[in-house]
C-alpha cells in the first residue's frame, strides 16, 4: 500500500517509532557480532592456490563461487530485456553537445577502453576484475551517449544482441564443457584455471559494458536496414 | 569502538534513511534514490564487517557479495527508472495512483 502524501501523513510519529527501534535491533545486532572473526578467509587462503588466480576477491567471483556470477550476469541481462520490452527509445530532445564534450569524448573513449583492458588484466592478482573493467567500458558507452552519439542500425540488430549475450555464453559454454569433461559445473581443472577465468572474463567485460551503456539508452534501439 | 563498527553502523543509519525516505516521498523518483540508499547502507555493511579478520587482508567473500550486490543494484534501478518513465508516459505524473481501483 502507498500511503503518505508528502506532508499530511497522519500516521508519521508511528513511523518514527518504528524506525527507532528497527535502528536501535539493527545497530544492536551489529553490535553484538564479535570484534574478531577470520570468516571464510582462512577457506580462501587454503584453497587459493588452485584457483588459478592470487587475488582472493576474483578467485571467490570467478572460481568459487562461479555460479552466483553466472545467475549474475544473466540479472544484467534480465533487466535489459525488461527495459527493452518497455518499448523503444523514447524520443529526446535532440541538443547539440557542444565542442568541449565533443573533444573529451573523443578524447577519453580510447583511454577508457585502455583502462578496462588494465583493469581485466590486472584483476588476477590485483584489485580489479570483469566488472570493474565494465563499468568502464560502460561509462564510454555513456559518455559516447551523451555526446550525441548513436548506434547505426546496421549494429544495434544482431551484432548488438550478439555482444550483449557473449558474456553469459561464454560463461555457460566453460560450465558445460568442464561437464561433458567430467568434472563439475565451473569446477576448473587447476592448469587451466587462470586461462578460463581470464577466457569468461573477457567475454563478461565486453558484455557487462555493451549491456550498461545499453541499459542507458533506455529502450530498444531501432533495428534493421532503416536509414 | 573500533573503525570496523563505527562503518557498520553508518551502514545501518544509511539503510534507515533510505527506508524514510522510501516511506514517506510520493515521487517514484526518490523511492528508487531510497532503495539505492539503503543498498548503499547495506554495501557499506558488508564491507566493513569483512575488516574484522585477525590479519592484514579482509575476508573476500563479503567484497565479492558487494560485487555481486552493486551489479544486481545497478540493474535494478535501471529497470525502475525505465519502469517510471513509463509511468509518467502513460498517466502524466511519476507516481504511483492513490487509490488502485481507479
Amino acid at each position: 500500500m502507498i500511503r503518505g502524501v508528502d506532508k499530511q501523513t497522519p500516521f508519521r510519529w508511528l513511523l518514527m517509532v518504528f524506525l527507532s527501534f528497527l535502528t536501535v535491533g539493527l545497530g544492536y545486532a551489529v553490535l553484538s557480532l564479535p570484534a574478531q572473526t577470520p570468516g571464510l578467509s582462512d577457506y580462501v587462503a587454503e584453497n587459493i592456490e588452485n584457483s588459478g588466480v592470487s587475488n582472493p576477491v576474483t578467485a571467490v567471483l570467478l572460481n568459487f563461487r562461479g555460479y552466483d556470477t553466472l545467475l549474475e550476469i544473466g540479472v544484467l541481462l534480465l533487466a535489459l530485456l525488461g527495459v527493452w520490452s518497455l518499448g523503444g527509445i523514447t524520443k529526446q530532445r535532440e541538443s547539440s553537445p557542444g565542442p568541449v564534450l565533443d573533444m573529451l569524448s573523443r578524447m577519453l573513449v580510447p583511454l577508457l577502453i585502455l583502462v578496462a583492458g588494465y583493469l581485466l588484466w590486472i584483476g588476477a592478482h590485483a584489485p580489479g576484475g570483469a566488472f570493474q573493467a565494465g563499468a568502464v567500458l560502460g561509462a564510454a558507452g555513456v559518455l559516447l551517449l551523451l555526446a550525441g552519439w548513436r548506434p547505426g542500425a546496421r549494429f544495434s540488430g544482431l551484432p548488438l544482441r550478439i555482444t550483449l549475450v557473449t558474456g553469459l555464453g561464454m560463461f555457460v559454454a566453460v560450465g558445460i564443457v568442464l561437464i561433458l569433461v567430467g568434472r563439475r559445473l565451473l569446477e576448473y581443472l587447476p592448469p587451466f584455471a587462470g586461462a578460463l577465468i581470464l577466457l569468461i572474463e573477457a567475454a563478461a567485460t565486453l558484455s557487462i559494458g555493451i549491456t550498461l551503456a545499453a541499459l542507458f539508452l533506455g529502450g530498444r534501439p531501432e533495428v534493421g536496414p532503416r536509414r | 569502538m573500533s573503525t570496523v563498527f563505527l562503518y557498520a553502523l553508518v551502514g545501518v543509519g544509511l539503510f534507515i534513511l533510505g527506508l524514510y525516505a522510501l516511506i514517506v516521498y510520493t515521487h517514484l523518483l526518490r523511492k528508487i534514490l531510497a532503495i539505492n540508499v539503503m543498498g548503499s547502507g547495506v554495501f557499506l555493511i558488508l564491507v566493513a564487517l569483512a575488516g574484522r579478520t585477525p590479519g592484514e587482508s579482509p575476508d573476500p567473500v563479503p567484497h565479492a557479495m558487494v560485487i555481486t550486490g552493486i551489479v544486481v543494484a545497478i540493474s535494478a534501478t535501471a529497470l525502475a527508472l525505465a519502469l517510471m518513465l513509463r509511468v509518467q508516459a502513460e498517466t502524466g505524473r511519476a507516481e504511483l495512483p492513490e487509490d488502485p481501483l481507479e
